[in-house]
């Protein structure tokens, strides 16, 4: 009995085999998850996204897929609504890896789900790319999770830097709102990392959320003579405290962090903001050829401009596709110490590099108000 | 150095301005009333957006989005009198500051539900220049505006209060409201002017945070009217020129602290100076001691 069961063992093991040699030629399918928030409080953003998520693929597949080693493959994309709840986010990431078994996760956006989602990503062992999430705590002490987008902490010294190289300033002087995370973060790493470029930070003032009345702090920074004012503050209050430094006579250039691109600033600040710059992850006006294809491309396919969370998605998509390339072989490990080690990508929203951490080393861009309008400036690196 | 304090004056007169205008609502209707208004707050809110609405909308000029928005309001703080105090009038004083607190939340929440949550920016009615005094000194054309119709507004107050029947009958009821109408004096009425009054200076206040800060929004009067309320408290509260008094006091304090010691230390000097003071004076600067006859 025993002696005659043996062929047909082998002779199934044989057909498994060969199944499994055939199988992945004929299908040559990688399956990555897109975890976004369709639903909830942030739903264009969870929208935006899934759009720069689709072009890419498209494009991808259109392409021929990815080559990974020797072999072709096409990408699948799972599209699961989070409903922008870190619960929600959680069990999406789990069903994505654990019974989909996707080899990466794009997603996903938002810091309060994408810091949870983070840790279903280092028990699965599996990549995980968020695009918009600035939170430090997303990736901090995490192997398999990266990001396509800075960190606020990147942002202090992109800031600083581009104080220094492009105004030229010794002096800098920072008003922040002590009362919310975002902009001291911002506020304290542009003052460590002024000090570090040579620079000296001669005024460091604070106001509390809901404050309208800047004057005094105003008039002790413009007392410390800096070349510079710093506002890493939400767009309601920035035209307030630009207006009242113009006011007593503080004249200098004023910079500012992302939380400037809204249009209620344009609205609220009026021709007072003329001129100014701030810092962002992406330029909708952007210059290089990369950034006008996909730019071109997304308005054809939507019908509107992509604004940084398509971008970022997008970006997203093309460093996981290089990782794959470089990888050579679709196998979670192999990606992860391929995406860990990415070098150099030109993606839309800038060149990004990996050095170790989940956190790219990438260029933010400047943008300066004209004509009542955001148009892209400049590209600038810490 | 001279120069930054005499900079940091002149901050502290445009913020002390709007302190003190709105402090006079709170002082008026407790003096007579014994009510602490939290509404207060929020009637100045509301007297920003009509103004809003006066110079934005309907593009009228300063002067004219003023006495607007003046009225109106004066007629919103009678209104809300009528309908939430006075049937309360002989309810415990708790009654009536709980409702006081749900009148501002209600007038916070219907400017949030009819004009939105997104902060409004009120076009510039005056002219900006910028004038320099001897020795760099700054101030500019709103900051003076601001500082000469806060005083135009409170000396006319302090005339009509001390000097009029109305202002006599106002002064007796914040000794009596028991026996004054045993004298022949219209109570209601006078109450009913004590809150158009106080409104309308909330309002002008309004009006004037617009000139200095032009952004508005719904959540807008809580920590100013906070604020008031206790420059109110320490000038003596029922005391006009302690109101005054207590608003110019506040507004130095905070900037001066702001001045000299790191920002984030300002309101925490500042009111535990405000507190220390009342430790010593418990009834404000200006305010008499209300003695019981038993």
């Amino acid at each position: 009995m025993r002696s005659s069961r043996m062929p047909w063992i082998v002779v199934a093991l044989g057909l498994v085999l060969a199944l499994g040699w055939v199988l992945p030629a004929l299908a040559a399918e990688i399956a990555i998850g897109l975890n976004v928030e369709l639903t909830g409080s942030i739903p264009q953003v969870g929208q935006s996204s899934l759009n720069g998520a689709r072009l890419a693929v498209d494009e991808i597949n259109q392409a021929g897929g990815v080559k990974v080693g020797n072999q072709r493959y096409t990408i699948r994309l799972l599209v699961e609504d989070n409903e922008d709840k870190a619960q929600s986010a959680v069990a999406v990431a789990q069903k994505l890896y654990f019974q989909n078994g996707v080899l990466a996760m794009i997603g996903p956006n938002a810091s309060r789900n994408a810091v949870p989602a983070a840790d279903v990503a280092e028990s699965a062992h599996a990549p995980m790319i968020t695009p918009w999430s600035t939170n430090p705590n997303a990736t901090k002490g995490k192997q398999w999770v990266f990001r396509a987008c800075f960190t606020d902490d990147f942002q202090g010294q992109v800031v600083a830097s581009f104080a220094r190289q492009h105004f030229k300033a010794q002096r800098a002087a920072v008003l922040y709102d002590v009362a919310s995370e975002y902009n001291k973060g911002i506020a304290e790493v542009f003052r460590q990392s002024f000090t570090r470029l040579g620079g000296q930070v001669v005024a460091f003032e604070t106001y509390t959320t809901g404050d309208k009345d800047f004057l005094s702090q105003l008039t002790k920074i413009r007392a410390a003579r800096p070349d510079i004012l710093f506002l890493p503050n939400y767009y309601s209050e920035v035209p307030l405290q630009v207006q009242q430094a113009r006011q007593i006579g503080l004249n200098v250039p004023i910079i500012g962090s992302d939380s400037w691109g809204f249009a209620g600033l344009l609205e609220l600040g009026g021709s007072d903001m003329e001129g100014l710059m701030y810092t962002t992850h992406y330029a909708p006006d952007i210059a290089t050829p990369t950034a006008q294809t996909f730019i071109k491309r997304y308005q054809e396919r939507y019908g509107s401009l992509p604004d940084d969370v398509a971008a970022l998605t997008y970006d997203a998509f093309g460093l996981l596709v290089t990782a794959l390339e470089k990888a050579g072989k679709p196998d979670r490990q192999a990606v992860r110490d391929a995406l860990a080690s990415i070098e150099r990508y030109d993606g839309v929203t800038g060149t990004m590099q990996f050095a170790g951490s989940g956190d790219p080393i990438k260029s933010a861009v400047v943008i300066q108000i004209k004509n009542g309008q955001f148009k892209y400036f400049t590209t600038a690196t810490p | 150095m001279a120069f930054y304090i005499a900079q940091q004056i002149v901050n502290a007169l445009q913020l002390g301005s709007v302190y003190a205008l709105i402090a006079l609502g709170y002082s008026m209707v407790y003096g007579v009333l014994r009510l602490i208004n939290f509404a207060h707050g929020d009637i100045f809110m509301v007297g920003a957006f009509l103004g809003f609405f006066a110079a934005a909308v309907l593009r009228w000029p300063f002067v004219a989005t003023l006495l607007f928005s003046m009225v109106a309001t004066a007629a919103l703080g009678v209104t809300i009198e009528r309908l939430a105090y006075r049937p309360l009038r002989d309810a415990p004083r708790v009654s009536a500051v709980i409702t006081a607190l749900g009148i501002g939340l209600f007038l916070e929440h219907f400017t949030l539900a009819t004009v939105g949550a997104q902060p409004r920016q009120i076009p510039r009615m005056i002219p900006m220049h910028f004038y320099t005094l001897p020795g760099d000194i700054g101030f500019s054309s709103t900051q003076a505006v601001i500082l000469a119709v806060a005083l135009v507004l409170m000396l006319a107050l302090d005339l009509f209060v001390n000097r009029t029947l109305m202002g006599m009958a106002m002064r007796a009821i914040s000794w009596d409201i028991r026996h004054l109408p045993l004298m022949g004096v219209p109570v209601n009425r006078v109450i009913s002017l004590t809150f158009a009054i106080g409104s309308a200076l909330a309002a002008a206040g309004g009006i004037l945070v617009g000139l200095a800060y032009p952004i508005i929004d719904p959540y807008m009067g809580i920590l100013v009217g906070w604020k008031a309320f206790v420059a109110a408290v320490v000038g003596g509260i029922g005391s006009i020129r302690g109101a005054m008094l207590g608003g110019y006091i506040l507004a130095a304090t905070e900037v001066l602290v702001a001045a000299f010691l790191p920002s984030t230390y300002r309101d925490f000097v500042a009111f535990s100076l405000l507190l220390l003071l009342l430790v010593f004076k418990p009834t404000g600067l200006m305010g008499r001691v209300w003695a019981q006859k038993v």
